[in-house]
């Protein structure tokens, strides 16, 4: 056998167009995700010069950022809904295909990537979206790419890219009951901050990865990018190939079994190496609460809001001050002690069934509390059709939920879904930056568990403690 | 896209760590489907209250800075979102240059596509500059051919920076054009797909 090599040398490899010396690699792209936020201006650029659309067929469009989710063809913002148009102009111009509101494949875009079977392991996918990370959990290459990068993979199927380093998460033991998948990647952010993976491509492995469902991954795939890395992925193996068998765009009959063959030689090689590697003890890890502005102010339940006076340097003190002020919080306040006003289930992170299933499984039966807005938003409409057969909707609405049609909603609040000033949210998105959901507004990530437990308790409860029987 | 060789300008510091593309230009500021038009959006939520009254805690809004180009800021500028409105936001309000000791990587490479230089220097020369900036009215030099930041009086320190984003920006390039010339290469790449 040639010498061991990641899958990410072997995704590599495979893509190349062109190499030269002093200059990036020109990588070939399978498959363009599109939304309607960040390409408007890229078509624009197409037409200012006359430019064709090379591969359509490898290009997929669909409506998320913006779209309502309740009334769904009330759009009130105008601007909003010319973007929307924009869109569909577009996507007719140029031949592309596109889910738009009405369409039952429309969703998040990493929702419904994976979910149609376009995501497959060895592609190399790229969206103006930095979570296309997401992807990552099905052993392929992919990455979020500015406005004018998805006119230049709209042109020419292909993008400049200097080989980031390779950075190994290996995550050791078993998650405990009640502990998630988002949890572990919010305590690994917690851990190692929002810039150690800046410079990599970051593949996760261990016992931990391994027993995940593909739902999971796709949790810990997503916010690779929270943690300032280029990308973030998970080697495929049975769990992968599973999922994607009879998925729409899946290889079908043989071919699939070809596919399945050469995806799991995709695997990383025993033995290869890593430009770097960290470890990461699962058995300690907690049910995380973020009390701060970026993804690695995060504690478990169990603890206190951290005290500036305390902080190891000055910019770090400084930085604790300001996110406690904005959060309105108080040093060494025990974060179960802070009420919310909101609840937000939904966002690429985890608005997949088995999120839903799980948060459905802790309000099944109780209330949300009297001071509390409590949402769902399926990641797709397919998820919302799958969660309705089985009742989930029902489960929602009678412990007090509002339950939506697809979209980002709340996780960006570019529609009318939007968190007031000074008010608090538990949010199972990926980002606490200042004004994410509305501006003022307080967010602080959590599991679909922990949402779930907050919105019944009015505070952050530790969710072991709610009737641990339907934990998984 | 504007060649950019050597930019002499005014320092507007911004001491903060971690200034996120959420924080450059807000979301409801994305409806727009112009690329051109977001300076006056630039960090908004901090510029700006609710009834659009220019903030005075916020030192962008200070007469001093007025003209400034040359943006100086803590570690991992850019990072979150992949909104290329960030780097439009701030080339459009005149911004020419951002210094930072390091920055999130999908904004990096979006600043190159917009004639917008980004330059790494350790995070020492950062907070001198920053003091400076902050206590009287600081010019700096950049010179990309080069590869130096300078000031008039005596300092010079020289930043890294692939061949390849120096020759971008030094010529203006349009990348597709470029990429183009290798359309043979793509063509030969796209028969040799395995399909299964
Ligand atoms: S759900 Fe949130 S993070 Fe995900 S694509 Fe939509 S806006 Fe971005």
């Amino acid at each position: 056998m040639d010498h061991p090599k990641t899958i990410i040398d072997k995704i590599w490899e495979r893509h190349i167009v062109h190499q030269e010396q002093e200059k990036p690699d020109l990588l070939y792209i399978d498959l363009h995700l599109v939304h309607e936020v960040t390409s408007p201006q890229a078509f624009e650029g197409l037409r200012m010069k006359g430019r064709k659309v090379r591969r359509p067929d490898l290009t997929y469009a669909t409506m998320d950022h913006n779209v309502p989710t309740i009334h769904r063809n009330v759009i009130k913002d105008e601007i909003s809904k010319t973007q929307m148009e924009t869109l569909k102009q577009n996507c007719e111009q140029f031949n592309i295909p596109l889910a738009d509101i009405d369409h039952p494949d429309q969703g998040i875009v990493h929702v419904i990537g994976p979910q149609l079977g376009l995501t497959q392991p060895g592609k190399t996918i790229v969206c103006g979206d930095s979570h296309t990370s997401t992807h990552g959990a099905f052993g392929a290459l992919a990455f979020g790419i500015g406005t004018s990068e998805v006119e230049h993979v709209l042109a020419t199927q292909t993008i400049w890219q200097q080989k980031p380093k390779t950075l190994n998460v290996k995550v050791n033991g078993n998650l405990g009951k009640g502990v998630t998948a988002k949890d572990l990647i919010l305590a690994i952010i917690a851990k190692h901050g929002v810039r150690f993976g800046t410079g990599y491509i970051i593949e996760y492995t261990g016992e931990v990865i391994r027993n995940l469902s593909m739902e999971g991954r796709m949790t810990i795939c997503n916010m690779s990018i929270e943690a300032g890395a280029r990308a973030g992925l998970i080697s495929p193996d049975d769990t992968t190939i599973e999922y994607l068998r009879g998925k729409r765009h899946a290889p079908e009959g043989e071919a699939f079994d070809r596919a399945a063959e050469d995806w799991r030689s995709l695997a990383t090689d025993e033995g290869a190496a890593y430009d770097a590697t960290v470890e990461i003890n699962a058995e300690e890890i907690e049910p995380q609460v973020s009390w701060g502005t970026n993804p690695s102010m995060c504690i478990p339940v169990s603890e206190s809001v951290p005290d500036p006076e305390n902080a190891a340097t000055v910019n770090e003190k400084q930085a604790i001050e300001r996110a406690l002020d904005y959060m309105g919080l108080e040093p060494n306040q025990p974060i179960s002690s802070v009420e919310i006003e909101h609840v937000f289930i939904g966002s690429c992170t985890n608005s997949r069934l088995s999120d839903l299933q799980r948060a459905a499984e802790i309000v099944r039966g109780k209330k949300v509390k009297d001071s509390v807005r409590a949402m769902v938003v399926p990641g797709s409409h397919n998820v919302k059709e799958a969660a309705e057969k089985e009742g989930l909707d029902v489960i929602f609405k009678q412990a007090g939920f509002e339950w939506r049609a697809a979209g980002c909603s709340m996780c960006l609040a570019m529609n009318d879904d939007v968190v007031p000033p000074g008010e608090r949210c538990a949010s199972t998105s990926n980002r606490n930056f200042e004004g994410r959901q509305g501006n003022g507004a307080r967010t602080h990530l959590v599991s679909p568990e922990m949402a779930a437990a907050a919105a019944i308790e009015g505070r952050f409860t530790d969710v072991r403690q709610m009737g641990s029987a339907v934990l998984s | 896209m504007e060649p950019l060789r050597i930019h002499e300008g005014l320092v507007y510091p911004l001491n903060r760590t971690n200034v996120d593309t959420d924080q450059i230009i807000p979301k409801q500021f994305l409806k727009r489907i112009e690329r051109q038009g977001f300076g006056q959006f630039l960090f908004y939520n901090w510029r700006f209250h609710d009834d659009g009254e220019p903030r005075e805690d916020f030192s962008l809004n200070d007469d001093k800075y007025k003209g400034a180009s040359i943006l100086v800021a803590g570690e991992n500028f850019g990072c979150g979102s992949s909104r290329e409105h960030a780097p439009w936001a701030l080339e459009d309000y005149g911004f020419k240059v951002i210094i930072a000791p390091s920055f999130a990587d999908i904004f990096y490479n979006n600043c190159f596509k917009n004639g917008l230089l980004p330059v790494t220097l350790n995070e020492e020369t950062i907070q001198q500059l920053i003091k400076k900036a902050e206590t009287e009215r600081y010019e700096v030099t950049v010179n990309l051919e080069a590869q130096t930041v300078q000031d008039s009086e005596g300092m010079q320190e020289s930043f890294d920076i692939s061949s390849y984003q120096k020759e971008m920006l030094l010529n203006g390039w349009d990348e597709i054009a470029v990429t183009l010339n290798e359309a043979d290469k793509i063509d030969q790449y796209e028969q040799n797909i395995v399909k299964y």
